[in-house]
């Protein structure tokens, strides 16, 4: 697919002029973009829309789920926004461009797809209300204006699945009531999910369909510059434990040190930001993926809530080998603590 | 044995070296103007293939709108159905004095891109400045100069990937440039579709859905009349070339019969010896067909300019670069070279075959033969003729148009032994006294050896006049039309619209008459449609050149409600006066009008300016016609130049404008005048040949003749004469076959291939020229023959009665 290239170059800098910054350009200035503020407040239902004033922005759904025939399957549904200079335009004169990711990952089944998109032609977007985020016939959308109840559908060449989620717990709030600290340097970005969704639906797989049920999580961020220059990749966990608390813990990996950060989510849904440090991720076990190595068995430490899990990968290779590639899946929790949850690991050269 | 059975029958040609000459010249013509054609034809075919894999459109089936243009809606709306698809907008934008087609893409997800990124890479462009303001174009490097000449505010990436004459940008930047946000000309449907898809047929009912083999065929479909047209040439002149090669060979197995039979006595079995006459034919085959291919290779490499040209200028179809040498061309002329002697030559060796050891020759007896076989090759004739004027009356098409010319002319050239033998019949009865009943009876009786010959005059004339009375009739039509559709007196371009508003403000306070040229392009039944919005002015009411219309046509044009559509459009869609049109969803009129539109192988259409301005309130606004008394323009010109600063070239009188018009039309017929005068050449040389051939044989008729009294001078006169007597007559009888040619080249090849009828103009002083050329070509061809009879030995004519053969 050409348009990987084309992306990649976007995404990148277009060719060798300007070298990447960070891991898919996350890390370059803002450039008249808007910044995150300590203390802004978020306001829903505008806030589930997109802000073409800041330059990355994402909506992302992952899911564990069981299938009828007794296998863990996971589901990943992203949509990215990235724009290339701030605001909104009409037409094809709009900076806006849009990038989706879909997956199901099976212990020996990793099927993905992607979708390049115009922003202000109608091909792809977001609005709030009534919430619905599409790119093509992909779509993530609500019959009302919160996000309590979704449908969920995309198709690939080789798969396609369609999802009811209906959450049964409130939006949580990471970092300062949303505003997220991303590096050392004060890097930030707004950051919220709602990681109580109960999934029905069915995925249809080359060998056939398959009903499934399960738990997803979605998670809402946007920002201008969320990486410091120094930053090269991050790991992501997001883990739902059979007592009903719930882990959200990032490693962002810099030469000057890594930053560590993350929310623990109580079984009844209050959540509590972590300082930088208290959550540690520490890799056991690596594998070879497309020509990569790549942990795929983690210890995961929070002293203060007595967490000490391991961290393993349903499949390990999960590689979205996408316009920019990363490691996305989802793994099982044992230890102190057992669940399952989605891993994510970028920045892997 | 062998050997020296070879060194035998080769040692005729170190005593004939003209006639080897004759023979290896004759057949290289032949393979020579064959392959030209075929190296050009090659060439441009190349050329437009690489030209739609340059575009990206190679394997991509294009979602075309029946009418009007794609709405931008309708494209996201079918994406969101999950189709993935590519979205492509056309048209043309002006900088300065140059017009430059531009083919706006969505980068992200045209196939076209991976190419303009790595060159984007090369040229050190900084990353995104091809989605955002100015925006970035990508063009052939020669068009790339051309438009950053012309313009600063956009860089331009110079890439071989493209096509010249094609600028290829984003979306962003063509939608802007071509004042159409919301509308796209045509989709690519890109490979890799997820399965289970409404399909398209139900999805979009407005659109067809071309294949990719037809969408890249289309400028080859443009151009195929003229590559058919070559090639038909090229056939003609090869052809033409074989009766060359067949006269030679005949002759030179004729003058070897003594040594034939003198072999065939030695013990020679008649095997090897037709062995070795093969072998023989083969060398000189491939010799001659070597220097027929680098003969061919020359002469395509000099009208390749003028190919280039022609297609340019009629088709506006891109052929670029040099001719490269293909093995496979190569091979094919060798090919051609060798099995056209073998056909040449079969009858001869076949009659050498069959021939009786002792045999003598008997002019007479087989003459006699012959007035059968010409009834028989007549009949056939008429079949042929018949077949053409069948598939004409039953097919229709280009095809059917040639395969109705190849009946004809062949058909003719079979009739023709049979018509000049009745003429000579006649002629025969008319003589009084002996010396010209003589003259009547042997040049029948040579009529056998110089039918092909006369055939290939015939062609060649026949080809002269018809070819030459279409383009002369095209140019007069041309030159007409011309003086009606350039009817302003000065034609200028502003930089800008706003220069523009200024300029027609001014003009208008001097009192000149300003007719805005305004227009915009759209897509009709997926191929493209310019409509031009004129105002109501006498200019246009007394003289645009309309073929057919409605009566008031001008006030229901005025009125909004009607169009005029050019001939190109109404024959290709049937579209007549009366009829409505749809030119866009929402925008139907009735068809007021039809005018003739020559050299412009696209579909237009006019409405009143309002009606254009209230559809697409954006066309720009920058070029004029002005009125004003002739004498008046050369100062009008000076102050307009310096009151607004427009260059030379932006303003142009009338005269100047024809002048340019018709330069790029002559221009565009060189190559036929070329190819329409190296036939004629071949044919004289076939006549030259042929007499050659015969003079030899003639001695034992000749030889009584002179014993009786005429004189060598006398015998001398007579060949020349009857040379003229059998080129006139063929020439009499050209003239209607061309005429015929004339007629279907115009009214059946025109139609199909351009889309226009052209009325049919003659030229007698043409076909005087053409008539005493015939002759001249006649007399040089039986001089060499008449000069050598008028210095024979008389021993050599007393031969005759003491030789037996």
């Amino acid at each position: 697919m050409n348009a990987k290239i084309v992306l990649t170059l976007i995404i990148t800098g277009w060719g060798s002029a300007v070298q990447p910054q960070g891991y898919a350009g996350l890390g370059t200035e803002a450039e008249g973009f808007a910044i995150p503020q300590r203390g802004h407040r978020l306001t829903f239902p505008e806030d589930h829309g997109p802000h073409p004033d800041f330059r990355i922005e994402w909506w992302y759904l992952t899911a564990n789920l069981e299938g009828a025939d007794g296998r863990d399957y996971g589901i990943q549904w992203t949509l990215f926004r990235s724009a290339l200079a701030p605001g909104e335009g009409s037409g094809w004169q709009s900076p806006q461009i849009w990038m989706a990711h879909a997956a199901v990952t099976a212990p020996d089944q990793h099927l993905f797809a992607e979708r390049i998109a115009r922003g202000g032609i109608g091909q792809a977007g977001v609005t709030s209300q009534p919430f619905t985020a599409w790119i093509d016939s992909w779509q993530m959308s609500s019959t009302g204006k919160s996000l309590d109840n979704l449908t969920l559908t995309a198709s690939g060449e080789t798969f396609s699945y369609d999802l009811k989620l209906t959450a049964d717990g409130p939006l949580v709030l990471h970092g300062e009531n949303g505003y997220s600290v991303k590096s050392a340097s004060g890097q930030a970005s707004y950051y919220y999910s709602q990681p109580h969704y109960q999934v029905t639906g069915a995925l249809a797989l080359p060998d056939g369909a398959v009903e499934v049920t399960g738990h997803g999580w979605l998670d809402r961020e946007w920002s201008s510059q969320p990486l410091a220059e120094d930053q090269s990749g991050w790991d992501w966990f997001s883990l739902s434990f059979e007592s009903g608390a719930k882990l959200m813990g990032f490693v962002l990996r810099g030469e000057s040190g890594d930053f560590t950060s993350g929310t623990w989510i109580s079984a009844d849904g209050t959540a509590e930001p972590l300082e930088p440090g208290a959550f540690q991720a520490e890799a056991l076990e690596s594998s070879d993926v497309q020509g990569r190595s790549i942990p795929t068995r983690w210890s995961a430490r929070l002293p203060e809530k007595g967490v000490s899990v391991e961290v393993q990968a349903l499949n390990p290779q999960s590689w979205m080998g996408t316009s920019f590639s990363y490691w996305e899946g989802p793994v099982s929790v044992t230890g102190s603590h057992t669940g399952k949850g989605y891993l994510e690991m970028t920045g892997y050269e | 044995m062998i050997r020296a059975a070879l060194a035998a029958i080769l040692s005729h040609w170190r005593r004939h070296p003209l006639q080897l000459a004759t023979l290896i010249i004759g057949l290289a013509l032949a393979t020579g103007l064959w392959s030209a054609v075929q190296a050009i034809n090659g060439k441009a075919r190349a050329s437009y293939a690489r030209a739609a894999e340059q575009l990206g459109t190679a394997g991509a089936d294009r979602l075309v709108p029946d009418s009007g243009s794609i709405a931008l809606r309708q494209y996201a709306d079918l994406r969101r159905a999950g189709w993935s698809l590519a979205p492509v907008l056309e048209g043309t934008v002006r900088f300065g004095r140059q017009s430059f087609d531009i083919m706006g893409i969505d980068l992200l997800s045209h196939p076209l891109v991976a190419n303009l990124a790595t060159a984007a890479e090369q040229d050190g462009a900084l990353p995104l400045d091809a989605l955002l303001p100015p925006g970035r174009f990508f063009a052939h490097p020669v068009t790339a100069a051309e438009l950053a000449a012309a313009q600063q505010k956009h860089p331009v990436t110079p890439t071989d990937a493209l096509p010249r004459g094609l600028l290829v940008a984003d979306l962003s930047l063509a939608s802007r440039l071509l004042k159409q946000p919301d509308t796209l000309s045509y989709l690519l449907v890109l490979p890799n579709q997820v399965p289970g898809l409404i399909p398209l047929t139900e999805l979009a009912r407005n659109l067809s859905r071309v294949t990719a083999q037809t969408a890249a065929s289309d400028t080859a479909r443009l151009t195929d009349s003229f590559h058919l047209n070559l090639t038909a040439f090229g056939l003609l002149s090869f052809a033409v070339g074989l009766f060359i090669v067949q006269g030679t060979i005949t002759l030179s197995l004729e003058q070897r019969r003594g040594l034939i039979r003198t072999l065939r006595g030695l013990g020679v079995p008649m095997q090897v010896l037709a062995g070795l006459f093969a072998a023989e034919l083969a060398v000189v085959a491939l010799i001659a067909g070597a220097a027929g291919l680098a003969g061919g290779y020359l002469v395509a490499a000099a009208l390749l300019p003028d190919v280039n040209a022609t297609l340019a200028g009629l088709y506006g179809a891109p052929v670029d670069g040099s001719l490269s040498l293909r093995p496979g061309w190569v091979l094919s002329g060798l090919a051609m070279a060798l099995g056209g002697t073998f056909l040449a030559g079969a009858k001869a060796l076949f009659d050498m075959w069959r021939m009786p050891l002792l045999a003598a020759p008997a002019t007479r007896a087989r003459g006699q033969q012959a007035a059968r076989s010409h009834l028989l090759s007549a009949g056939g004739g008429a079949a042929c003729i018949l077949a053409g004027f069948a598939t004409l009356a039953t097919f229709q098409g280009l095809v059917a148009g040639f395969f109705f010319l190849g009946g004809l002319m062949l058909g003719a050239a079979l009739v023709l032994p049979l018509l000049i033998a009745a003429g000579l019949r006649l002629g025969a009865r008319l003589a009084r006294r002996p010396y010209a009943e003589w003259l009547w009876a042997d040049t029948r009786a040579q009529l056998p050896g110089m039918s092909l010959a006369l055939m290939a005059l015939l062609l060649a004339l026949a080809t002269n006049i018809g070819v030459g009375t279409m383009v002369s009739s095209f140019r007069l039509t041309f030159l007409g039309w011309l003086d009606q559709r350039l009817s302003a007196e000065v034609y200028v371009t502003a930089a800008t619209d706003a220069q523009g508003a200024e300029l027609a403000r001014w003009l208008e306070e001097q009192g000149i008459t300003v007719l805005p040229i305004r227009r915009n392009d759209l897509r009709f039944k997926g191929a493209p449609l310019r409509i031009y919005g004129v105002v109501d002015d006498a200019t246009y009411r007394e003289n645009w050149p309309l073929l057919e219309a409605l009566p008031q046509v001008w006030d229901r044009l005025a009125a909004g409600e009607a169009v005029l559509v050019n001939e190109q459009l109404a024959r290709r869609h049937d579209l007549a006066p009366g009829g409505r049109i749809k030119l866009e969803t929402g925008w139907e009129l009735t068809i007021a009008g039809v005018y003739s539109d020559y050299g412009n192988p696209n579909g237009q259409a006019i409405v009143a300016l309002d009606q254009l301005l209230a559809r697409t309130p954006g066309v720009p606004n920058r070029q004029f016609g002005l009125r004003l008394p002739p004498a008046e323009v050369p100062q009008l010109i000076r102050k307009v130049r310096k009151q607004f600063e427009i260059p030379r070239e932006n303003i142009i009188d009338q005269a100047n404008l024809k002048a340019r018009s018709l330069a790029v039309f002559d221009r565009t017929f060189v190559i036929t005048a070329a190819l329409n005068l190296l036939t004629l050449g071949v044919a004289a040389f076939a006549m030259l040949t042929s007499l050659l051939t015969l003079w030899s044989q003639r001695l034992p008729q000749l030889a009584p003749v002179w014993a009786m009294g005429l004189s060598r001078r006398q015998l001398a006169a007579t060949e020349v004469l009857r040379s003229l007597l059998l080129a006139a007559i063929t020439a009499v009888l050209a003239l209607p076959l061309g005429l015929i040619l004339a007629w279907a080249l115009l009214s059946v090849i025109n139609v199909e291939a351009f889309g226009w009828k052209l009325p049919m103009h003659v030229f007698p002083g043409d076909w005087l020229r053409l008539f005493l050329l015939a002759l001249l070509a006649a007399v040089v061809a039986a001089a060499l023959p008449a000069r050598r009879l008028s210095r024979l030995d008389p021993a050599e004519l007393l031969k005759v009665f003491a030789n037996e053969r």
